[in-house]
């Protein structure tokens, strides 16, 4: 066990857990933050993915002892206030269908439209590749980011 | 899979329960009754305008939630903005609460709609006592009764009370779909924002005070037993408080936090005994498919006598394999026993029989066992099953508190219920022109009710009258069903048997267009040419519905305009669930591989509830299917499953999927099943676009095996 400092979401946490727990588990489990999702545990369907220091990492294959004193988002801290021009794009286009993977989806979307605010249709089949959808959303994500990217409008 | 069979598998306590499915439900008069007005068990207005309508069926991204309020809230003439939505547990009032079998819609329609129904002529005869007025002068409109001769209304929320007094009709008129105007709307999910903002809890999100997490180490032969464990390490990981046997084939690890279960089981040492399966792989399986084809089969379908045709005679045999559902959600559930009781939160597609399951396995009645039904991350058939369940019960049970159970992605892929294997024999007469004058498919699978255990009237699986029908009026037409045996567990997977009929006949189909020298669209619409009926234990299937289906997919596909240079396009239909589906796909080779591009999907599934979950649905189902046709495979080795997580059993991801359009015939009929329909056509639609590619006929599942 180990004395960890997180921050989460703008806010200091800390936790006492062993330092190999994969994040995921510390957001879950410790701090009750439910949006971040479990699905392969082998960063291979991308339902748990979060920022670190901005960037889309999978918190199921990341030791939270590797993200002491960084700043980490999950879905809960994308948008403090109201929605993310992500969240309100996916509303728009009806994405949601089971909807568990969304969250990792939209975490992964954020990351890329942080660094290429107007991303082509090649852009994003490269960043999202890593999330998975069984529900088969995957062209509603690609019309709710381009529409997030042209300022809400298709 | 068929609500049939599941209302037969639920068993006798369930069953004395169904006739309430259309039956009004008076709740007990008493306290509640001045509150407000439940006129049945789907449906509470309460004084503040509420109106709350309870869903009765599992939410496992298929709509349910949103969907089946609309059709009473229509009814009901309610404003759809006072809607809020209650999840129904395991209960006796909703009959059959199984949700597969593309049935939810297609089975609640009417009771919904006279719910809906019932209440609004109770809301007028309340809002006619009031003002002294005639019932007819009274109107119902957007939730209100209004009196339109002396501008008098009054909401929902005021008549609660009268309401309340007055008897439930038994007879109701029901609206014409010319005045729906809820039904038939493109009504924005009501689940969606809470999806977004990653505020919905699943079961794997659920928590209970002072709840303990567990993961099972399940012995990875099937059919293999727990004989020794070796808890010495598991112990040593900080936050594990139990390790023990559950059920003979599993060994609990339960924990404060579900990552000191996982590590508590990664250093677990359990001794199996291998069982009767150690030798048992895909290949002897496969080969076992074969010998049992020389068998005599149950007819499911006979007109004529194929046998006594004569002409060109053509023959093929296509197979597929056992494949996984793999929901994003992996397998979990909550429990917590309490001595003469135990409450679970469960993410069930039969909260029905996990409540029956659950109180078998731990010894208690049915009525003390408790089933709230989670939202759920996918469920495609793979939750229909009650394992997950039982085992947060048991381990519950076993340590006296509440635990949740979570199953890895590994545990799922590895100890799960798998789309049985099957093999197609079809053959056809060919007169000269080209066209069968006689087809015959036999169907060689093991029977998914069979292996559980249930019974199958005449050998022939509960779920095939729904998923393996004729498609086309063929004068001497037959198909049949040989049922073997397997060790492998089965399940029903999303589509069950019509995925594994529809690719065989829809590929043979385009065989025989090719030996005829026809366009595989002529072909089969000379087919469907005649107006028929096709009945079929209790469906008859319409040869001018599925003609229009094919014909519009088609044209809107543009079938008889050229292609860019390099592509190539492929068409197939099938009917199931009571749903006529046709879809065309449009590829490139690419590497030898095909890449899906396009694809176009006509639907006639009688009236359309709210045309965006229509839509989603079938994308969803299509991608799912390119995802089983493609890559999908369950290999067995050594009596174990060999894949493990999505590395090697692969879904579809964006760089994959096509654009996917879908068009609706307009129809006033009865609304039929959306959730599965949509996915038989790929896969012989797909390899008939290869075919066109490559003139290479793929005859067996998956194309990238």
């Amino acid at each position: 066990m180990a004395d960890i400092t997180l921050r989460v979401n703008g806010s200091e946490k800390q936790v006492s857990v062993s330092p190999e727990t994969p994040l995921l588990w510390v957001l879950r489990d410790t701090l009750q933050l439910t949006g971040t999702k479990f699905g392969c545990g082998a960063g291979l369907c991308g339902a748990c993915t979060v920022h670190v220091e901005g960037n889309p990492i999978r918190s199921c294959s990341t030791p939270v002892s590797q993200v002491a004193n960084k700043n980490v988002t999950t879905i809960e801290g994308l948008s403090p206030n109201g929605l993310h021009p992500l969240q309100e794009a996916w509303l728009a286009e009806e994405v949601p269908q089971c909807g568990y993977c969304q969250t990792g989806q939209i975490m992964s979307a954020a990351a890329l439209l942080a660094k290429t605010p107007k991303p082509t249709d090649e852009q994003i089949t490269q960043a999202m590749n890593g999330n998975l959808c069984r529900c088969g959303t995957y062209e509603r994500i690609r019309k709710a980011i381009h529409r997030a990217a042209n300022g809400g409008a298709r | 899979m068929s609500p049939l069979s599941r209302r037969e598998f639920v068993g006798a306590g369930i069953g004395a329960a169904a006739g309430l499915v259309i039956g009004f439900y008076l709740p007990h008069k008493g306290e509640s009754h001045k509150d407000s007005f439940s006129p049945n068990a789907y449906l509470r207005i309460t004084p503040d305008n509420k109106i709350t309508i309870v869903v009765a069926r599992s939410e496992m991204g298929q709509g349910v939630r949103t969907a089946l309020p609309m059709i009473l809230a229509e009814e009901l003439e309610a404003d759809w903005k006072q809607i809020e939505i209650e999840q129904a547990g395991a209960s006796t009032l909703y009959g059959d609460q199984t949700t597969g079998g593309s049935a939810s819609i297609r089975t609640t329609w009417d009771p919904m709609r006279k719910a809906g129904a019932s209440a609004r002529e109770m809301l007028i005869s309340a809002a006619a006592l009031t003002w002294g007025v005639p019932r007819s002068t009274c109107t119902a409109e957007a939730g209100h009764i209004k009196h339109a001769a002396s501008n008098r209304s009054l909401s929902y929320g005021e008549l609660v009370a009268k309401a309340s007094t007055l008897p439930v009709p038994s007879d109701v008129t029901l609206k014409q779909s010319k005045d729906y105007k809820i039904v038939g709307q493109r009504l924005p999910r009501l689940d969606s924002l809470a999806k977004v903002k990653g505020e919905a809890i699943y079961g794997i999100d659920f928590r209970l005070p002072g709840m303990k997490h567990a993961v099972l180490a399940r012995c990875p032969l099937i059919g293999g037993k727990v004989t020794s464990i070796d808890d010495k390490e598991s112990r040593k990981i900080s936050g594990v408080t139990y390790v023990g046997k559950i059920g003979d084939s599993a060994v609990a690890v339960v924990a404060d936090t579900v990552w000191s279960a996982m590590e508590g089981r990664r250093v677990l040492n359990v001794g199996w005994d291998d069982g009767p399966n150690k030798d048992l792989n895909s290949g002897a399986i496969l080969a076992s498919l074969k010998q049992a084809a020389s068998k005599k089969g149950a007819t499911l379908y006979a007109a004529g006598e194929p046998g006594k045709t004569s002409g060109r005679h053509i023959s093929a045999e296509y197979m597929l394999p056992f494949m996984a559902h793999a929901p994003m959600e992996p397998g979990n559930c909550t429990a917590h026993f309490q001595g003469s009781k135990c409450e679970l939160w469960a993410p069930t597609q039969v909260p029905q029989d996990c409540r029956d399951s659950v109180a078998t396995a731990i010894g208690l009645d049915p009525d003390q066992v408790k089933v709230n039904v989670t939202l759920m991350g996918g469920g495609f058939g793979r939750r229909l099953e009650h394992d997950y369940a039982v085992e947060a019960a048991q381990v519950s049970k076993a340590i006296n508190a509440p635990v949740k159970v979570i199953w890895t992605r590994e545990d799922d892929m590895r100890c799960s219920t798998y789309r049985p294997a099957s093999l197609h024999q079809l053959s056809a007469t060919l007169d000269g022109t080209g066209l069968p004058v006689a087809l015959t498919h036999r169907i060689i699978a093991p029977s998914i009710t069979g292996q559980k255990g249930q019974p199958v009237p005449n050998n022939v699986d509960p779920d095939l009258p729904d998923e393996a029908g004729p498609v086309y009026g063929i004068p001497n037409y037959a198909i049949e069903y040989v049922m073997t045996e397997t060790p492998v567990p089965l399940g029903w997977m999303r589509s069950v048997y019509a995925l594994q009929a529809g690719f065989a006949l829809e590929s043979f189909i385009d065989e025989l267009a090719l030996a005829a020298g026809k366009d595989p669209l002529k072909y089969r619409l000379q087919l469907l040419a005649k107006d028929q009926d096709l009945p079929y234990f209790t469906t008859t299937w319409h040869t001018a519905r599925m003609r229009v289906v094919l014909q519009l997919a088609a044209e809107k596909a543009g079938w008889d305009k050229p292609l860019p240079a390099g592509h190539y396009r492929g068409i197939a239909c099938f009917g199931c669930f009571q749903t006529y589906m046709a879809e065309v796909v449009e590829i490139t080779m690419e590497n030898s591989q095909p890449k899906v591009h396009r694809v176009v999907a006509a639907v006639d599934c009688g009236q359309v509830v709210n045309p965006g979950i229509l839509e989603q649905q079938i994308q969803g189902g299509v991608v799912y299917g390119l995802s089983n046709a493609l890559r999908a495979q369950i290999t067995i080795d050594k009596g174990r499953v060999v894949q493990g997580n999505f590395d090697d059993y692969a879904p579809l991801r964006m760089d994959e999927t096509p654009t996917v359009e879908v068009y609706a015939v307009p129809s006033q009929e009865p609304p039929t099943g959306i959730g599965e329909p949509s996915l038989p056509p790929v896969a012989p639609a797909l390899c008939n676009a290869i075919y066109a590619a490559t003139k290479k006929r793929i005859r067996t599942l998956p194309i990238q095996s």
